[in-house]
């Protein structure tokens, strides 16, 4: 399955789907390069919606930590919604999982902005 | 040396270029390998993300993403266990010296978790200096006859 990132805002909040893997050499980058786009773009209200997420490896878990601390450091959010069961456990293991606000929908995820 | 599974065509042993694509095809070779062996969903779910962090490792950290290099993967095992055997062509590389991922002051890092990753879906990781130089990583996961239909890895 190839890696596909879509956005769309829903009022000031800029939501960044992932589709597929997001691994080394496949996805991890597009991420990356869509968020930082984000991020320079303006937005401050940034949340990531994995629910098409495959699979995710320590690249892609490093770019996403990467992404949160560029745009913690540029005064935006970032959060983390629709997490699939085994992205959850990877992200629980190396206990990512308390630094990154995660809601299980979208609706609650853009009520807490 | 990596064992044959009674009723598995013995251990399968492939050399790949040093490029992420080849990631792809030791995934697809170790699906086939647990479908042969019956080895359930979830459990080669984990096993292949650590194979993939092996692989990725190997041709990343190992052989420095030069494509003239190879990488040896073997998958084998015995009845109740899968055997993963990662080679490289690199200058090797101490484990020891790898830092815990979960301290607090490696906590926000971009790098440093594919090799707890391994030994957290793995049961046995062990590195060694291959016998041309490059890193030998031998990975395994033991089953008993129930999880190989239907059970966890963690």
């Amino acid at each position: 399955m190839k890696t596909t990132v879509t956005m769309r805002d829903v009022g000031d909040v800029k939501i960044v789907e992932l589709h597929g893997k997001i691994t080394i050499g496949s996805g991890d980058l597009q991420m990356r390069e869509a968020i930082h786009n984000a991020v320079v773009g303006g937005a401050t209200k940034i949340l990531v919606d994995m629910k098409d997420v495959s699979t995710i490896d320590s690249s892609g878990i490093g770019e996403l930590v990467g992404c949160y601390t560029t745009a913690t450091n540029r005064g935006a959010k970032l959060k983390l919604v629709n997490l699939p069961p085994k992205i959850s456990d990877v992200l629980t293991v190396t206990q990512l999982i308390t630094v990154f606000d995660v809601f299980s929908n979208e609706k609650d995820a853009l009520a807490s902005y | 040396m990596t064992e044959s599974s009674p009723g598995s065509p013995g251990p399968i042993v492939l050399w790949l270029s040093s490029r992420y694509e080849n990631l792809e095809l030791g995934q697809a070779v170790l699906e086939y390998v647990c479908r042969l062996r019956g080895i359930e969903n979830d459990a080669e779910h984990w096993i292949g993300v650590a194979l993939r962090e092996a692989l990725a490792n190997a041709i990343k950290h190992g052989n420095r993403q030069d494509p003239s290099r190879r990488v040896m993967l073997s998958l084998g095992g015995t009845a109740n266990s899968l055997e993963i055997v990662v080679g490289d062509e690199g200058e090797g590389f101490e484990a020891t010296s790898i830092a815990d991922p979960l301290a607090p002051e490696n906590q926000m890092k971009t790098s440093g978790r594919g090799i707890f990753y391994m030994k957290t879906f793995m049961d046995d990781v062990t590195f060694s200096r291959g016998e041309r130089g490059g890193t030998i990583l031998r990975m395994t996961k033991h089953f008993d006859s129930d999880q190989k239909k239907g059970a966890q890895t963690r």
